[in-house]
């Protein structure tokens, strides 16, 4: 046991820093993948609501669709298929569309619950002032409903997060593919691993207690009105 | 004669085929109040919201200051609600429960209308809600959340941002149905002191007494027709219709 900590001595200083670097390179990527799903996700969840049939058509095949392939399957999809039309992306960008793709059949989904959570009549009151139904979203049911689902988007989040992982497999420079790296260096596997594990959870674990957190919070505020 | 500014004609409304409104005509003067009662399922709630049509009518007129509402003008096309938002600018309406925004103060669930909907600039707008509030003697609970408030405070709110519309029209469905008894009377108190002011109100309502001391008018409703109007005071104490009496025997005074 001692020995295992004592390599950390050891080396700490050169594995840190590049961890530390690849550990920024996996929250940007997170970050940049979880806008795009945040878009996706908005998006489907008005198609969902629309009157038009077409498009609540649309973005139930796009659920169905996104949800049965795996994220690792469009990830190589898009960096080593699309090139063969002619679509070119970098890594990163690759990985946060694909991400974005991924994760945003889920957040539709999470936006689904916090809209049909709002009250009919808040959406009534609204239009009847004069709002335009996109008024009416925009100001009366979207933010109470983002409100709701906080808790439920940051743990999306950290889910999207660790998945962000798999992105090393299309050489986006991340904590996994740098702990690939060191461990080819250094033949220390097992201590490296283990510190990209903490890595990932130092950035995760904050975020979960953040998550709970704000669902108390929001539990206790239920002093609500309709 | 001046027309009436709001004419309700042949007002039918189906859902299914249940036929909840079997042709309602009526209307109502500038500076009148009109209250409707009836029994509940009577249809009056839906007349009502078929006004500023959050339910559209499955056939009929609603003429509001001589232009008809939610029918694109020249053709028998309906407005989407897009179209309809200017029209519905001109009716405030106070619904049973309320619905003031939660996550907007007070004084935001007032002037939140007047910034978007009528593009007045944020002091200014923020002046008229103060205004407002002062009306129904809320200026002190500006800054709050509405969820913080009692009923009978939300409701005076919610009466707020309706008058904070500036309209021609004010609908009130059933305003105190949902308030505990003892909150009633400041609800009815605001509504008296705009009546005082000569604004036009259409309201349903279950306050029998309360209809005949503030209306002008009283409608009764029963089975989605018009059993009989009149004079507020002469309807209540001396009805015409055999159904109009029973429904008011039944009601405690």
């Amino acid at each position: 046991m001692i020995e295992f900590l004592e390599v950390y001595v050891k080396y700490g200083s050169q594995w840190f820093p590049r961890m530390a670097d690849a550990a920024l390179v996996s929250a940007s990527l997170a970050f940049a993948g979880f806008i795009v799903a945040f878009a996706i996700g908005l998006m489907l969840s008005i198609f969902q609501r629309s009157p038009l049939r077409l498009l609540r058509f649309v973005a139930t095949i796009y659920v169905v669709v996104f949800r049965g392939i795996p994220l690792l399957a469009i990830l190589f999809l898009l960096y080593f298929g699309l090139p063969g039309i002619g679509v070119t992306m970098s890594a990163f960008t690759a990985s946060a569309v694909g991400l974005g793709l991924s994760f945003g059949a889920q957040m539709a989904e999470v936006f689904r619950a916090g809209l049909e959570a709002i009250h009919r009549g808040q959406r009534e009151a609204a239009i009847a002032v004069g709002m335009t139904p996109l008024q009416a979203f925009r100001f009366v049911t979207l933010p109470q409903a983002v409100r709701i689902i906080s808790p439920s988007m940051l743990v999306t989040f950290i889910v999207l997060l660790k998945d962000s992982s798999l992105c090393a497999l299309i050489t986006v420079n991340e904590l996994m593919l740098e702990g690939r790296a060191l461990a080819t260096e250094y033949f220390l596997p097992l201590n490296i691993f283990v510190a990209i594990g903490v890595f990932y959870f130092l950035i995760a674990w904050p975020l979960s207690l953040l998550a709970r957190t704000m669902d108390a919070r929001i539990r206790a505020k239920q002093t609500r009105t309709l | 004669m001046e027309s009436p500014l709001l004419q309700i004609k042949d007002l039918h409304k189906s859902y299914g085929s249940l036929e909840v409104l079997k042709g309602i005509d009526f209307s109502v003067s500038k500076g009148e109040k009109v209250a409707v009662i009836g029994p509940s399922g009577s249809g009056k709630s839906t007349c009502l919201r078929c006004v500023n049509f959050l339910e559209k009518p499955s056939r009929g007129h609603i003429i509001l200051d001589g232009e008809r509402v939610g029918v694109k003008p020249g053709s028998d096309r309906l407005m989407s609600d897009a179209e309809l938002a200017p029209q519905r600018a001109q009716m405030g309406m106070v619904f049973q429960l309320f619905y003031l925004w939660p996550h907007l103060t007070v004084l935001e669930n007032v002037s939140i209308g007047l910034r978007k909907v009528q593009g007045v600039p944020s002091n200014e707008a923020s002046e008229i809600a103060m205004d407002m509030l002062e009306k129904v003697h809320l200026g002190n609970k500006a800054n709050t959340f509405p969820g913080l408030l009692s009923g009978g405070q939300q409701q005076r709110v919610a009466i707020a941002r309706a008058l904070a519309q500036r309209p021609k029209l004010l609908l009130f469905d059933e305003p105190t149905s949902a308030l505990d008894p003892e909150l009633v009377g400041e609800v009815l108190n605001v509504i008296q002191e705009l009546a005082d002011e000569g604004r036009t109100m259409l309201l349903v309502t279950h306050e029998i007494n309360f209809a005949r001391d503030i209306a002008d008018r009283v409608i009764f409703m029963d089975g989605g027709v018009v059993v009989e109007e009149g004079p507020a005071r002469e309807l209540i104490t001396n009805p015409q219709a055999e159904r109009t009496r029973v429904f008011l025997s039944k009601i405690e005074k």
